[in-house]
């Protein structure tokens, strides 16, 4: 039996702990010291991931790197910088988001404000979750399917034989919006069905038609969280590869598919980061390690600062703001 | 006409308009399902259910795919996907059963064990390592954790003893399942973390009144309570792994192998290729009829799976209603 501590005095948090734990059965110990194992190994992982990133990333990252082009070369100090790739992933990032916002906010207004009939309601719901869950390379490859349709020939370079090519920013961009429909949906709806009631009833009673509603109270009120699904779902759109391996053509430089200034470009092939990544290491045709290294820790400055910016919208939320 | 469109919508143009983009998310998802369907159809109709079936050698075969060219004979469909879709499920169960373990610990940690302090640093950590893409880590696992398990793990005589089948070279189904354990576990502690603060404070407090210790009461009743999000996190972390494609191009091997359980430690070295994974690698040589139809097939059978997965979560995660119910 413990010895009780004299009255008055508190007891440490120690001595506490160490009385509690003396009740304890062996298998509950291993439990709690399993649970705080983990805890510490998450913690550890991480650490090590970014101290590794930060450290290879830090030693092969040069203003030089950033600012030139990739080169076709045998040896790493030939093949140039990586210039291509992060524009072809801020590229990427627009087209993707720009598609997706709309598509998504709708979907979530509609399914809140207005969702009838209910089955269709629930059907759009479903869908949405499907979406989350396929695999980014089955997407990718039903892309690639409809834009090599001559239907689509516009949107990329087509080869003599009137064959469509399929691969281009426009296509990548496209396919790659429906990454990020599930994130911005999910984070939109939640926050809409969190407003109150009253609120839109008030507005109702000042003679507000619905879509009055929508505009002036509802989406201003949900806007921080529209932003932190969207910011949520850049974060996919950068990480991805599979899409852009298969739709981008994951070409070294930016190549233009026509001679229009702009659009060309949207219309040819390019890389990102992501692809340029899976192409520079060993498994890939250039192998240049240690631009992958450079490669890899911009993008996660990328994604960091994605997230960073999660973390602060998300400040003045409730709840936790784990991945889902 | 550009006068009308600047005035206020009216209700019920607005309620057609979000209610098309609703709509269309569904008609992407019927029209992936009916392409990738049409155009694998050749593929199974060569090979019928044997298409599922275990064959001489996948590689051999998609290899003669592609040599075949443009006007393929109908013996070039011939394909057998087994040692594929064995690995998609070896490397599916062995890290969704490890992420299960670790990410209710992790989720009990999170939610009943840790001090605020701690907890304000596990919670950003599970975020980042959420947040990583798939590429950084296979290209971690390529450059760092496969030559550590060729170098330090694999001894001479294992590698002779299968020399004559497979070369054991450090990619494989150990470093698979490590960093696709790495990838899935965060998505299932954040749904598992939800759940597990749901959960009643009444219902907890009633088992601690009645003399149990912390750890009894988390166990018997907040993890019982929640079993149905933990299946349901499961699920969905499957279907997550099913789909990864880039990293276990990179770390798998890239061998159309089906590893032996009965080999022993060797086991877990043996090389593999997942289906996701055979696409990503393969889309190369797309021009190809024969090879297209199979790839677009292998497409078919991980959609399909995937949506049954996501589907079925959905629908256990509805299943959890806690407080409300009795």
């Amino acid at each position: 039996m413990s010895v009780p501590s004299p009255v008055g005095a508190p007891r440490s948090r120690w001595s506490r702990l160490r009385g509690e734990l003396r009740l304890w059965r062996p298998l509950d110990l291993v439990g709690v010291a399993s649970a705080w194992l983990v805890g510490a190994l998450l913690v550890l992982v991480a650490a090590s991931l970014l101290i590794y990133m930060g450290y290879k990333g830090l030693q092969y990252v040069n203003l030089d790197l950033l600012v030139s082009r990739p080169q076709p070369g045998s040896d790493q100090s030939q093949t140039g910088g990586i210039l291509d790739p992060i524009i072809g992933t801020l590229l990427i990032i627009v087209i993707a988001t720009a598609i997706a916002l709309p598509l998504a906010v709708g979907a979530a207004l509609w399914i809140v404000e207005y969702g009838r009939p209910r089955w269709l309601a629930r059907v759009v719901e479903s869908g949405i979750e499907v979406i989350a869950g396929a695999p980014s390379i089955a997407i990718a490859i039903f892309g690639l399917a409809i834009f090599q349709l001559p239907l689509f020939s516009w949107a990329s370079f087509s080869a003599d034989g009137g064959g469509v090519f399929g691969r281009s920013f426009i296509a990548a961009g496209v396919v790659m919006s429906l990454i990020a429909v599930p994130s911005i949906f999910a984070t939109t709806r939640e926050a809409l069905l969190s407003v109150p009631r009253h609120v839109r009833e008030a507005s109702f009673g000042l003679g507000k038609t619905r879509w009055a509603t929508i505009r002036r109270v509802l989406l201003p009120t949900v806007r921080p969280d529209i932003a932190t699904g969207t910011a949520l779902g850049m974060g996919r759109i950068a990480g991805d590869t599979a899409i852009i391996v298969l739709l981008l053509g994951a070409t070294l430089q930016l190549q233009a598919g026509s001679d229009i200034p702009g659009i060309g470009t949207l219309q040819g092939t390019g890389s990102t980061l992501t692809s340029y990544v899976y192409n520079n290491s060993p498994t890939g045709e250039g192998n240049a390690p240690e631009k992958a290294y450079a490669a890899a820790f911009v993008l996660m400055l990328l994604i960091i600062g994605l997230n960073l910016l999660v973390a602060i919208i998300g400040r003045r939320r409730a709840g936790n703001d784990l991945p889902r | 006409m550009l006068r009308n469109l600047r005035k206020p919508l009216t209700d019920r143009g607005a309620e057609r308009i979000l209610g098309a983009s609703a709509v269309m998310v569904v008609l992407v998802i019927i029209a992936m399902i009916v392409f990738i369907a049409i155009a694998a159809w050749p593929s199974f109709q060569h090979n019928g259910l044997r298409w599922f079936g275990s064959g001489p050698d996948v590689d051999a075969e998609l290899g003669a795919m592609i040599d075949q060219g443009a006007n393929p004979k109908p013996s070039a469909y011939e394909f057998r996907a087994w040692p594929l879709l064995y690995a998609t499920a070896l490397t599916t169960v062995l890290a969704v059963g490890i992420g299960v373990v670790v990410s209710v610990l992790a989720s009990i940690f999170i939610v009943e064990l840790a001090p605020p302090k701690v907890r304000a640093v596990v919670v950003p950590v599970v975020r980042l390592l959420a947040a990583v893409p798939s590429v950084v880590y296979g290209l971690i696992g390529i450059l760092v954790l496969v030559p550590f398990v060729n170098d330090h793990l694999i001894d001479e005589g294992q590698r002779e003893s299968v020399a004559y089948v497979i070369t054991l070279s450090g990619p494989g189904l150990l470093v698979s399942v490590v960093l696709l354990t790495l990838m899935i576990t965060p998505i299932m502690i954040s749904l598992v973390v939800d759940a597990l603060s749901a959960v009643p404070r009444g219902w907890r407090e009633g088992a601690l009144a009645l003399g149990v210790t912390r750890w009894r009461a988390v166990m018997s009743v907040s993890v019982r309570a929640i079993r149905p999000a933990i299946v349901a996190a499961a699920v969905l972390a499957s279907a997550r792994a099913l789909g990864e494609a880039i990293m276990l191009s990179m770390v798998s091997g890239s061998k159309g192998f089906a590893p032996q359980p009965w080999d022993g430690v060797i086991f877990l070295f043996e090389p593999l290729r997942p289906l996701a994974a055979t696409i990503a690698e393969q889309s190369e040589g797309i021009a190809a009829p024969a090879l297209k139809s199979t790839i677009y097939a292998m497409a078919l059978v991980l959609l399909v799976s995937s949506l049954f997965l996501s589907i079925g979560g959905s629908l256990i995660k509805r299943r959890l209603r806690l407080g409300t119910a009795r």
